[in-house]
């Protein structure tokens, strides 16, 4: 199903990652971590393929470590409504390195596109503002994107909650890697960090 | 005079601090929790110490995420919760493996050892096996005295060698929760 006038998600990534520099990024389970492949494979990338409800957490654990990085968590509507209380969590410790992007296309495209709740009364910018992210925005046009992805880059002035309502149409995967030691290890030389 | 008034059941048990010293020697530097009475010494101590990022969270399972990310970015952490938790964290677990990095939670025992309220029981008997079904080694100090010898050899195989261990702190140390006196 598409409509009308909504984002297409793989431009609005794009868009996200253009000027990255030296953010680190996460991905949540599904669509969105093709999307983030399909912008570019990258050292700093975590890709996940599991752990669903994960993503912020582990954008979390990766701020507090790095305070001076800015760290990008892009992920799906299902993905964080089961995580919705680390939104919480992220207002409490207020990491002001940390920019989560909610790619909302309001189903379940991994599964057949079975509804979520946000296409009916749940409003994750709402919920995002209330747990005490502060600058907690919806986004529609390309133009509000990139002005979001400059602002990633200070790391003084978050945390940062944005959520796109996107285009439901599935697209063709883009198979990001899937080694998990691979994966953190990557991240972890790129830091200065060996493994054990 | 003061500490003449003071009864022996007030004193502070020494085991948390043994704990709070191990976490300071392996450098342990984020240490997300949902609280726990037997517990409540240690976060304490956690929270005064500005080395150390005490990160309160809403579910076990944002625990286990965050030091997945925590080791990514460079950095150890240990997960302090109670035998309850454990079961929430089950699909998260899967990260242990997955990306093989160091971790370590220390879990104070519920629903053993005279326990009062009988809903502790199903979870507290099934946390032990709850970890190994998920590939996670399970250490238990059940004793005052071994606390520091069973914290130290957990955080060394987690930490040195990223195998990921659970410490279950019995309610025999602990001591049940009273409810009524």
């Amino acid at each position: 199903m598409s409509r009308a006038n909504l984002l297409e998600r793989r431009s609005v990534v794009s868009a996200l990652l253009e000027g990255r520099k030296d953010a680190v990024v996460v991905g949540g389970l599904g669509a969105s971590t093709y999307d983030i492949a399909a912008a570019g494979d990258h050292d700093r990338n975590f890709y996940l393929w599991g752990a669903m409800g994960g993503a912020v957490m582990i954008g979390l654990g990766i701020a507090l470590a790095q305070p001076k990085l800015p760290v990008v968590v892009i992920t799906g509507d299902g993905e964080l409504l089961m995580g919705m209380g680390s939104l919480a969590t992220v207002g409490l410790q207020q990491p002001r390195n940390l920019s989560v992007i909610v790619l909302d296309n309001e189903v379940y495209g991994e599964t057949g596109g079975q509804a979520s709740h946000t296409g009916t009364n749940t409003d994750l910018v709402g919920v995002a503002k209330a747990c005490g992210i502060g600058d907690s925005r919806a986004m529609s046009t390309l133009a509000e994107i990139k002005a979001f992805a400059a602002s990633m880059q200070d790391v003084a002035a978050g945390p940062r909650f944005a959520s796109v309502k996107i285009d439901s149409a599935n697209l063709e995967r883009v198979l990001a890697n899937r080694d998990g030691p691979f994966i953190v290890n990557r991240i972890r030389g790129a830091l200065g960090f060996s493994p054990i | 005079m003061h500490a003449l008034n003071e009864s022996p059941a007030e004193t502070v048990p020494s085991w948390p601090e043994d704990i709070f010293e191990i976490l300071q020697r392996f450098d342990v530097r984020q240490v997300p929790y949902v609280p726990d009475a037997g517990h409540a010494q240690l976060i304490k101590r956690v929270l005064g110490e500005r080395s150390m990022r005490a990160v309160p969270l809403t579910t076990e399972e944002e625990g286990v995420a965050l030091l997945a990310g925590a080791w990514a970015g460079g950095q150890r952490g240990v997960l302090l919760m109670q035998s309850s938790g454990v079961g929430n964290c089950i699909n998260m677990f899967s990260l242990t493996q997955i990306l093989r990095f160091p971790f370590l939670t220390l879990v104070t025992m519920r629903g053993e050892w005279g326990e009062f309220n009988p809903w502790q029981v199903p979870m507290g008997s099934t946390t032990a096996g709850v970890f190994e079904l998920s590939g996670i080694k399970v250490l238990r100090a059940s004793h005052a005295g071994e606390v520091r010898e069973v914290v130290e050899a957990a955080a060394g195989q987690a930490y040195n060698a990223c195998t990921p261990t659970a410490v279950l702190l019995s309610q025999r140390l602990i001591g049940a929760k009273v409810f009524v006196k």
